[in-house]
């Protein structure tokens, strides 16, 4: 399983470290009731399907990388830095 | 017998082997099994339940049948596959699953009891009386079961993993792969060819037909040499691609040593490979099929196509007087070819009535297979035509063919599923099932040589095409393209006796027929029910027999029936060789402080602390146990002064304009009112609210910080930060970058610590310069150095840290200035009781379930600003007197022994988990109170400073009344180390 | 039909023709007082108690695929009870507990083996954190004794005490945990709920949840629709997609567990052996093969299938422990969908549906909890209220903040 760092290009699996549902990179804002944490930290849509997850590449640039996924067949369609989140995504594989 | 003329083994290279204790000799490129059936051995193992005698079955990796053991001590390998493992001069092999050996074995009276051991018998009974299930069946069982035997020791032999990385993957070297190799490589494409027989050819080897017009495995040494000879291509013999995996990485087993006489011991027994392929070609051919009918599992009864193989490729008839019993055309070329070598053809038995074969031997058309004769070595075949006339048949060796497999397994590591094709009764692969995997030849269902060429070649330019590569053109070489003349045929109906399917789990055709009566109707159930398939062939010999009875069973077709799933690996691969690079210290890396080599000469013995090593205590002579070494050392420090390595723990350098504000973000209290040469201790929670580390951070300059962390959480931290500031703090002016491995830290700990450090101190320190809890630059011995006053043993006590390559000097020379003034090098035991004496808490108190609350520091959460792990902090479950927290505990009297671990009840209540009350974290003796100290968490503990309560360990015995206190035993205002 | 030794000689003289169906094959009624998606473990284990524990036989186990094709199937079989935190410790228990009665109440061969669990520990703080769970197994009724470095070697002398990574110190032995055999289990329950009246319907998905007022109606299904005042939910990996049905969203999320089986072996390793520190665990299974797993991929994934790092990491991690399993070559190996929870625990509650229920986040310890977990889902799906054992499996939990984390890794679904 590869990934394609927007910095480094392609790496493998190896050197990411994955966190979870993209949902974490946005933070309920400070003195947010309690059920907004319970719905950032816990409640997930859990798709079988297209989802956008974080992966941090560890072993590499330290780059935190947004990526889109399907978690049926694996296949990663997109990924972006987490920092360049107002931009949209880069699409397309390589081969 | 061998076959005068015949074979490409090398008649000139003789080789010498033992099997069961007896030598034989056989020729270089013979397998274990050739070289033995040219010795006319019959018997090589026996059967996983019934202990049946059982021959070779196949030439190739299938094999269910020919299972044996090879080498001795600690290098034995079981359940190798005679059909695969070459010989070579000193070999010894012998049978499995035999006692006392596989021609004379006495468990073979579990035949006689057959009809009681049924599938699924097991899960009927065992079950009384209850106790006799782990003390007499169960051992039983296991003793039965299995076929080989590790040794149970150690062994040494070299394994390796690699890498490698192509445009183009072609598994398998047959007609079709080869052709698929030329069209890709005369393009320029980087290819592999990947095969797992020990030669280049597939079947081309193993048949008598010609491609090109000449006999085919000069054709397909044609190619190898041609290919060879590519800077483009890199050829794998003894390389099986064993599982599909995501993104076109493959993993392959390369046999690399194990045909090698007296290897080096560098030399590799086997190789894991990963491939990383754009595009792939599955040009694994097929197997052939048995047919089920009664008895057909004896020593001599093997595949059509397997018979040919040994005659063609090894020179060997398996037998003198050889019948042919099929339900296709294909296999009467075993006839044809055995006969044109002078091997007489006893009977050539076809199901299909009207099948019309050429050939000077005796025809059976539309008879069948009713039983055989012979259970050490097949000797007679009974056959019976459509009205039930029976004859006898005298014969030693059976060559079945109920046609052949794709063998498509690949295509289906990634949840696919095949497709059933009426026409040649098999499976075969769906399209698109593996990104960039394309099938071609017998593995895609395409049984002529000549559709396998052309199949090849066009794999080969669709891939090609996807790489954005001009195919060039490929001459289409003449060979035959005989269509598939067949007929379904699965079993011979209503056998006598047992009639084989699984040979290698003894599942029968009554087995399955058993698990549809019982209603395990699904091709899953019936697998797992009858153990069908899940024997070392996997189902390769099986599955689709089994799966057709299946079918008949329950009134169904067999398309609607299903398979079951497809798994890697393909054949099965040593852990050693997946493993490869883990064992011994391999597994993990290993991290040394500059400190290290020092201390092991001073005899320290180093204990784990996550990767890193580090030493328990300084043994000096006279000190008998750990625990003198120890109270001396606590001593040390509290009197004079000791020197410490903590440079494994975290080190994280914070710069830019924004960095005060990130600190804020990410620790519960306020740092960016720190200031320049000031450092602070830091609580730092994660986003659940419940601690995740505690450290100290100095603030160098305006904007400039260094954190710490503890040594187990460095890489959660870093990551940690990494993670707030790109995703919740994108645009702030803060980076920051570990330099855990940079500095070298020591800590000076003891009333004497600022005297030996002036010692050695271009610019002399003094009590303000640095203040406690400061930090400034230093310089000694022409090193530019920081100081940091900070105190984890509540001394008067300073880090020192310095460039790392400068480490194990200033390590040295600060433990010789410390015995010189009659302190020393102090460990991590040590470390810890001074730490647990003065309440300072470790990982073995935040262990990911505590909160700042637990540990009552919840003041230290601001109110003013927001901060990581705020808002979930406040969680109702989180906080409260129900919630266990941090005490300390002194037993009483003060010369019993506690340990961590122990629970805390309530005296006079039993200590059962209705009455817990907590537990005991952290233990230490204090040589300084003269009495063990223990941390622990207490329910609403701060409120019971003063109780006595009761701490039991099960485990080690110990029942103790404690006082339940402030963690802070010694020096509770802090005074030592503000001197 | 009983089973029994006895059985298996009478009908082996009759060429095995009266054996019986172990199940029956329905076609499902249209109504059912209760309805289970899901024909798992804890799905058919819950049928069967609610049949035989509260006199409940209405039911339906609607499963999508053949019984016990889940997670159940899929297992490296450890059963245990050497949890540590109260919530957890007593349903555990009460599990090992109904373990050991297990054959002779199902009437089915399980093959339940205590053989003893060793828990290996490399450092003074890992068996101090051993010695905690020790102590909290014994408080809560269960066996536990703590081994030193020789203690180990005398049980499991093929390890590799010299040259291995990190060194062992010693290790927890829990005399009374072991394994069984997984299939067995599902079918056992599979029959016992049949032959207490319960229709067993295969190859039946559901595809909706009916809710009017706030109160579950029935599902529908590629069978047909089906009417129930109850519906359980047990679904393990797929209760996010099962949940959405019913407009709910939960604490779970979706991970790949692969796990290994050798081919079959004479017997080697006696004991089940677990090796925290390379995140390894493994076992020999009564038809010879060493049965191993290690940590999830850990990426979120339905696929079942996983990854090579992942795989070789595990063999690494057996090969620096015990090499002496080198030589023993991998047959097989396989994936599940694991329902990871934020702290690792399990949920068994209602839900905010009336009549809806739910028994999930099951991570990937879940074999060993099928029969308290369907003892317990039966009480709820009973009587209405939280069984004693279960009482903190609750939904709400992670919003209350009574957790139950033993990992220690805080709320981050892939890290239990």
């Amino acid at each position: 399983m590869r990934i394609n760092c927007p910095l480094c290009g392609t790496r493998d699996r190896r050197e990411f470290t994955y966190y979870g549902d993209a949902v974490y990179a946005n933070r309920p804002a400070e003195g947010a009731p309690i059920e907004a944490w319970d719905d950032y930290l816990h409640l997930r849509d859990n798709p079988a399907g297209e989802t956008r997850d974080l992966w941090y590449h560890e072993l590499g640039c330290s780059a935190w990388i947004e990526v889109t996924r399907n978690t049926v067949t694996h296949e990663i369609s997109a990924t972006r830095l987490l920092t360049d989140r107002k931009k949209p995504a880069k699409r397309g594989k390589k081969t | 017998m061998r076959i005068a003329g015949k074979g490409l083994i090398d008649r000139a290279k003789t080789v010498g082997f033992r099997f069961d204790g007896k030598d034989y000799t056989g020729f270089e490129g013979d397998t274990l099994a050739s070289a033995l059936l040219a010795s006319d051995v019959k018997v090589f193992g026996r059967s996983f339940k019934y202990h049946r005698p059982r021959g070779v079955m196949t030439a190739g990796s299938e094999e269910p049948n020919a299972l044996v053991t090879v080498g001795k001590g600690a290098a034995q390998v079981p359940n190798v596959r005679a059909t695969v493992q070459e010989i070579h001069d000193g070999l010894e092999a012998r049978g499995q699953n035999a006692w006392p050996s596989v021609n004379m074995d006495v468990m073979a009276v579990n035949d006689l009891f057959a009809p009681f051991f049924s599938a699924g018998f097991y899960y009927k009974t065992f079950m009384w009386p209850r106790a006799f299930w782990e003390k007499l069946y169960e051992p039983a069982i296991r003793r039965a079961a299995g076929l080989g035997a590790l040794s149970g020791k150690h062994n040494d032999e070299s394994y390796e993993k690699a890498w490698a990385h192509c445009d183009l993957l072609i598994i398998g070297s047959g007609p079709a792969g080869l052709m698929a190799a030329l069209t890709a490589a005369r393009a320029g494409a980087e290819v592999i060819l990947a095969e797992e027989d020990h030669r280049m050819g597939g079947r081309c080897l193993s048949e008598t037909f010609e491609i090109a017009g000449k006999p085919a495995a000069d054709w397909a040494a044609g190619i190898v040499a041609e290919l060879d000879a590519m800077p483009n291509v890199r050829l794998m013999t003894r390389t099986t691609v064993t599982g599909a995996y995501d993104d076109g990485t493959y993993g392959a087993l390369e046999r690399v040593g194990l045909h090698v006489a007296n290897p080096p011991k560098d030399l590799p027994r086997e190789c894991f490979w990963r491939i990383v392929a754009k595009r792939a070609v599955l040009a694994s051919g097929a197997h052939e099929r048995q047919i089920a009918f009664s008895n057909n599992d004896r020593p001599g009864i093997m595949t059509a196509g397997a018979v040919r193989a040994y005659l063609n490729r090894w020179g060997v008839a398996p037998g003198h007087a050889v019948t042919i019993f099929a339900n296709n055309d294909d296999a009467h070329r075993t006839a044809r070819d055995l006969s044109a070598a002078g091997v007489r053809i006893a009977a050539l038995i076809d199901v299909r009535e009207d099948v019309e074969v050429a050939g000077d031997f005796p025809v059976y058309a539309g008879y069948r297979i009713i039983d055989t004769v012979g259970r050490k070595g097949l000797r007679d075949v009974v056959i019976a035509d459509k009205s039930g006339q029976i004859s006898r048949i005298v014969s030693d060796c059976l060559a079945v063919s109920g046609g052949w497999n794709p063998a498509l397994h690949l295509t289906c590591h990634m949840n696919g599923r095949p497709v059933w094709r009426e026409d040649i009764a098999a499976f075969v692969p769906k399209p698109g099932m593996v990104p960039g995997l394309e099938a071609a030849g017998s593995a895609n269902g395409a049984f002529s040589t000549r559709a396998c060429l052309a199949q090849g070649v066009a794999a080969a330019e669709a891939a090609l095409e996807a790489l954005g590569r001009k195919p060039k053109k490929v001459d289409m070489p003449e060979a035959e393209d005989g269509a598939v003349r067949m007929r379904a045929y699965w079993e011979v109906p209503e056998p006598k006796h047992r009639a084989w399917l699984d040979f290698a789990n003894d599942v029968t055709t009554k087995d399955v027929r058993l698990a549809a009566q019982e209603n395990f109707r699904s091709v899953e159930h019936m697998k797992r029910y009858t153990t069908q398939g899940m024997a070392p062939d996997q189902g390769k010999n099986s599955n689709v027999a089994a799966l057709a009875i299946l079918a008949d069973a329950t009134g169904r077709g067999i398309p609607e029936t299903g398979t079951t799933t497809f798994r890697p690996p393909y054949t099965p691969v040593s852990i050693a060789a997946m493993g490869a690079g883990g064992q011994g210290a391999g597994f993990a890396p290993q991290r040394f402080t500059t400190s290290d080599k020092a201390a092991r000469e001073r005899g320290a013995p180093m204990i784990e602390a996550g990767l890193w090593y580090r030493p328990s205590y300084f043994p000096r002579p006279g000190e008998k146990t750990w625990r003198d070494s120890c109270d001396r050392e606590v001593m040390m420090v509290r009197d004079r002064v000791g020197i410490c390595d903590v440079s494994t723990l975290g080190k994280i350098d914070l710069q830019g304009k924004d960095t005060a504000r990130f600190l804020d973000l990410v620790y519960t209290n306020t740092f960016s009112t720190l200031k320049p040469g000031r450092v602070r201790y830091g609580l730092m929670l994660r986003e659940d609210g419940l601690i995740m580390d505690d450290g100290t951070t100095a603030c160098l300059a305006e904007g400039h910080y260094l954190m710490t962390t503890t040594t187990a959480a460095a890489g959660q931290v870093m990551r940690h930060l990494e993670f707030v500031q790109q995703a919740h703090c994108p645009g702030w002016d803060v980076r920051m970058i570990s330099v855990t491995e940079q500095w070298a830290q020591f800590a000076v700990a003891g009333p004497l610590a600022r005297e030996l450090l002036n010692s050695v101190l271009e610019t002399p320190i003094d009590v303000t310069t640095p203040p406690f809890l400061g930090v400034t630059d230093v310089r000694l011995m022409d090193v530019n150095a920081r100081l940091f006053r900070i105190s984890f043993s509540g001394e008067l006590g300073y880090e020192i840290a310095v460039p790392a390559r400068y480490g194990e000097a200033l390590y040295r020379d600060l433990v010789a200035r410390a015995e010189s003034l009659g302190g020393g090098a102090y460990g991590m035991e040590a470390l810890n009781v001074l730490r647990i004496e003065k309440g300072f808490i470790t990982h073995a108190e935040i262990h990911g379930r505590v909160t700042a609350f637990d540990i009552g520091m919840e003041g230290m959460i601001s109110g003013k600003k927001d901060c990581i792990g705020k808002g979930a902090s406040q969680r109702p479950g989180l906080v409260g007197p129900e919630r266990e927290q941090l005490v300390g505990l002194r037993p009483i009297p003060m010369s019993r022994q506690i340990g961590a671990g122990a629970h805390l009840f309530n005296e006079g209540a039993d200590p059962v988990r209705v009455n817990d009350q907590g537990y005991v974290t952290s233990v230490g003796y204090s040589p300084v109170l003269k009495t063990y100290l223990g941390l622990a968490f207490l329910k609403n503990g701060r409120a019971r400073h003063g109780e006595r309560i009761r701490l039991v360990d099960h485990l080690r015995g110990t029942d103790v009344i404690c006082e339940v206190m402030n963690p802070v035993f010694f020096d509770p205002e802090g005074g030592r180390a503000r001197a | 039909m009983r089973y029994s030794g006895f059985r298996v000689i009478s009908e082996g003289f009759f060429g095995n023709k009266g054996w019986t169906p172990a199940w029956r094959d329905p076609d499902p009624k249209p109504e059912y007082e209760v309805v289970i998606i899901g024909g798992g473990g804890h799905g058919l284990s819950t049928a069967y108690y609610l049949a035989k524990n509260h006199g409940i036989t209405n039911i339906a186990v609607l499963e999508k695929g053949y019984l016990g094709g889940g997670n159940v199937g899929r297992n490296t079989t450890i059963v245990r009870a050497n949890y540590f935190l109260p919530g957890n410790q007593e349903f555990y228990s009460h599990s090992l507990k109904l373990w050991e009665g297990l054959e002779a109440d199902l009437n089915y061969n399980v093959m339940h083996s205590q053989r003893g669990l060793i828990n290996l520990f490399h450092s003074d703080g890992q068996r101090d954190a051993f010695a905690r769970r020790g102590n909290a197994m014994i408080n809560q009724g269960d066996d536990a004794e703590l081994l030193d470095r020789e203690g180990v070697r005398r049980h499991l002398p093929y390890l590799d005490f010299e040259q291995t990574r990190f060194p062992i110190y010693g290790g927890l032995l829990h005399r009374r945990g072991g394994s069984a055999r997984h299939d067995a289990v599902a079918w056992g329950y599979a029959r016992g709920a049949d032959q207490r009246g319960v229709d067993l319907i295969q190859n039946c998905e559901v595809t909706g949840i009916d809710i009017v007022d706030g109160r579950v109606t029935g599902v529908q299904t590629t069978r047909g629709a089906i009417k129930a005042k109850k519906v359980g939910i047990i679904v393990a990996g797929r209760s996010g997609q099962v949940a959405a049905m019913a407009g709910m969203r939960l604490p779970v999320e979706s991970h790949i567990l692969q796990a290994f089986v050798t081919e079959g072996l004479k017997p080697v390793i006696d004991h089940v052996v677990s090796f925290g520190m390379g995140h390894f665990y493994i076992s020999q299974s009564d038809k010879g093969g060493l049965v191993f797993g290690g940590d999830l991929d850990f990426y979120s994934s339905y696929a079942a299938r996983g990854n090579l790092p992942m795989v070789e990491h595990v063999m690494e991690a057996g090969m620096t422990l015990m090499p002496m399993i080198g030589k023993a070559k991998v047959l097989r190996s396989w994936g599940g969908i694991m329902d990871m929870t934020p702290d690792g625990s399990p949920i068994i509650d209602k839900t905010d549906v009336g009549g809806l229920y739910i028994d999930c986040g099951w991570n990937y310890g879940g074999f060993k909890a099928v029969p308290a977990s369907g003892w317990c889902m039966a009480h709820l799906m009973a009587t209405g209220d939280s069984h004693e054992y279960a009482r903190r499996f609750r939904l709400n939990r992670f919003v209350t903040g009574h957790l139950l984390d033993e990992e220690g890794t805080g709320s981050q679904h892939n890290l239990h």
